[in-house]
């Protein structure tokens, strides 16, 4: 069992100024997962007669990029390839003190504690993120297009990004272009995706830049702290067929 | 097309190609120094054509003025803009496990090596504009009223590397190059788009350049300094 010190960003709501507060936990098993490390946390604030942490959480099998926290001067903690909840205290040690902090971007605004806005995301997917598919019923079945197995792959890797953020908080330039160049490979590896490529990345990186997204500078952060391993090559892809599409436009 | 530059992307190819452009003068800068050290008599006549030669002077001069300004002056807005897309600063950090001091730092290896930059300028750039274009002595001769004096180009860079200051200077000045080189060959390669089977060679002769071209103006300086 482990006694932790937590360093806590707490913030009421979008127009508090916030600030880190410390919390004391005892007894924290070294197989809790991260998440459930702050379930005890709050439930021991709420005996109290104390406002729990508000923090993001869904599926907590690492499979829909709800949680979004930035520990110890990490997103997602100090394991490479995973996300907050498959995160487990076994990372840490007795007598740690753990920061935990919300990602942390301008498109990206602060809703309460370590809830963030991540709507700029879904407003990107919109701009482009699709393809339109005649579904009156006589739609074809996509295995009967042939597809080269390296662009299945490719397109099928860019497709696990679970838009989870991790990208934005880890770039000190905050560029979501991790994420928007896994949303362009997707479609633009595969020959679905070829009838609206040209709108589709214009439109796309038009609305990230609205957004107010910083810009790429190749760092590399975001590559190493995707919990999927989306790699920097979606983003010189991105790059390609944006001059493409720009050329063409 | 219109509006590219506008675009975070549009500003990274720029960006990029800006680079590229100035990695290819800084190669050709070397290859034209580094002859100062093997044979005085070709680096004086290399250095007669590229200072007398009008396409050299007249047009490519200009191209390379506007993409030194151009590279660093969008390197400041890019560097304002990002700064600003991150309001609130995380309380703890831990950068250094996700990528490299270069890449982080690529404001303040461009910063020094703007400031060696401008005192280059004022060392070589502004007397030979001054000698040629003001005084009118295009003969690039030690004494222009002596035909066979020889030419004054090895002997005046012999003369700059005299004092210890100015040779300290110029290695510092090449360390911060080999540091923004570090980061930017690679990173211009990627902005335009080329992340595909030869990066992982490319970034092998990435390390040769970044280290190796401002390791050879190192050299050149010490030489001088310690050989005259």
């Amino acid at each position: 069992m482990m006694n932790l010190t937590l360093k806590i960003w707490r913030q009421k709501n979008a127009s508090d100024k916030g600030k880190m507060m410390d919390y004391a936990l005892s007894d924290v098993s070294p197989d809790m997962s991260f998440l459930e490390m702050l379930d005890v946390l709050n439930q021991e604030l709420i005996e109290k007669g104390e406002e729990p942490v508000a923090f993001d959480h869904d599926c907590r099998e690492g499979i829909c990029g709800t949680c979004s926290l930035y520990i110890n001067g990490r997103a997602h903690g100090p394991e490479t390839k995973i996300t907050a909840c498959q995160l487990h205290m076994r990372s840490f040690n007795d007598g740690d003190t753990i920061y935990i902090e919300p990602w942390r971007a301008k498109a990206f605004p602060v809703v309460k504690d370590l809830i963030v806005d991540r709507s700029a995301f879904d407003r990107i997917q919109q701009a482009g993120g699709f393809i339109s598919v005649n579904t009156s019923g006589n739609t074809q079945d996509a295995n009967a297009i042939p597809i080269e197995k390296e662009h299945a792959d490719k397109a099928f890797d860019a497709a696990t990004c679970i838009g989870c953020g991790a990208c934005v908080a880890s770039c000190k330039n905050s560029s979501a272009m991790l994420f928007v160049g896994a949303k362009v490979s997707q479609f633009a590896l595969l020959p679905q995706g070829q009838v609206e490529a040209t709108d589709r990345v214009l439109n796309m990186v038009k609305q990230m830049d609205e957004e107010g997204f910083g810009n790429c500078t190749n760092t590399g952060a975001c590559e190493v702290e995707c919990p999927k391993g989306i790699s920097l090559e979606n983003i010189a892809r991105m790059n390609q067929e944006y001059l493409k599409a720009s050329l063409k436009g | 097309m219109s509006g590219i530059l506008n675009s975070s992307i549009g500003r990274k190819f720029a960006m990029a190609l800006s680079a590229l452009f100035l990695m290819i003068f800084i190669l050709q800068h070397f290859a034209i120094n580094i002859l100062s050290v093997f044979s005085p008599d070709t680096f004086n006549d290399v250095s007669h054509f590229m200072g007398t030669f009008w396409v050299i002077q007249y047009l490519l001069q200009p191209v390379l003025i506007f993409g030194v300004i151009f590279h660093f002056v969008m390197g400041f807005v890019l560097e304002i803009k990002n700064n600003k897309a991150r309001a609130v600063s995380y309380t703890k950090n831990n950068p250094s496990g996700n990528s490299t001091w270069m890449s982080r730092n690529m404001i303040w290896s461009g910063g020094f090596i703007l400031v060696f930059l401008i005192i280059h300028f004022i060392d070589f750039w502004i007397p030979e504009i001054n000698t040629k274009y003001i005084a009118g002595d295009m003969s690039g001769l030690i004494n222009p009223e002596i035909a066979d004096s020889g030419y004054r180009y090895h002997e005046e860079l012999v003369h700059k590397f005299e004092p210890i200051w100015r040779v300290a200077l110029y290695c510092i000045g090449f360390i911060f190059l080999a540091l923004h080189l570090l980061h930017g060959f690679n990173s211009s390669f990627q902005s335009i788009g080329a992340n595909n089977k030869y990066t992982k060679g490319l970034k092998g002769f990435a390390k040769v350049y970044s280290i190796g071209v401002p390791l050879g103006f190192i050299f050149i300086a010490l030489f001088h300094h310690f050989n005259h």
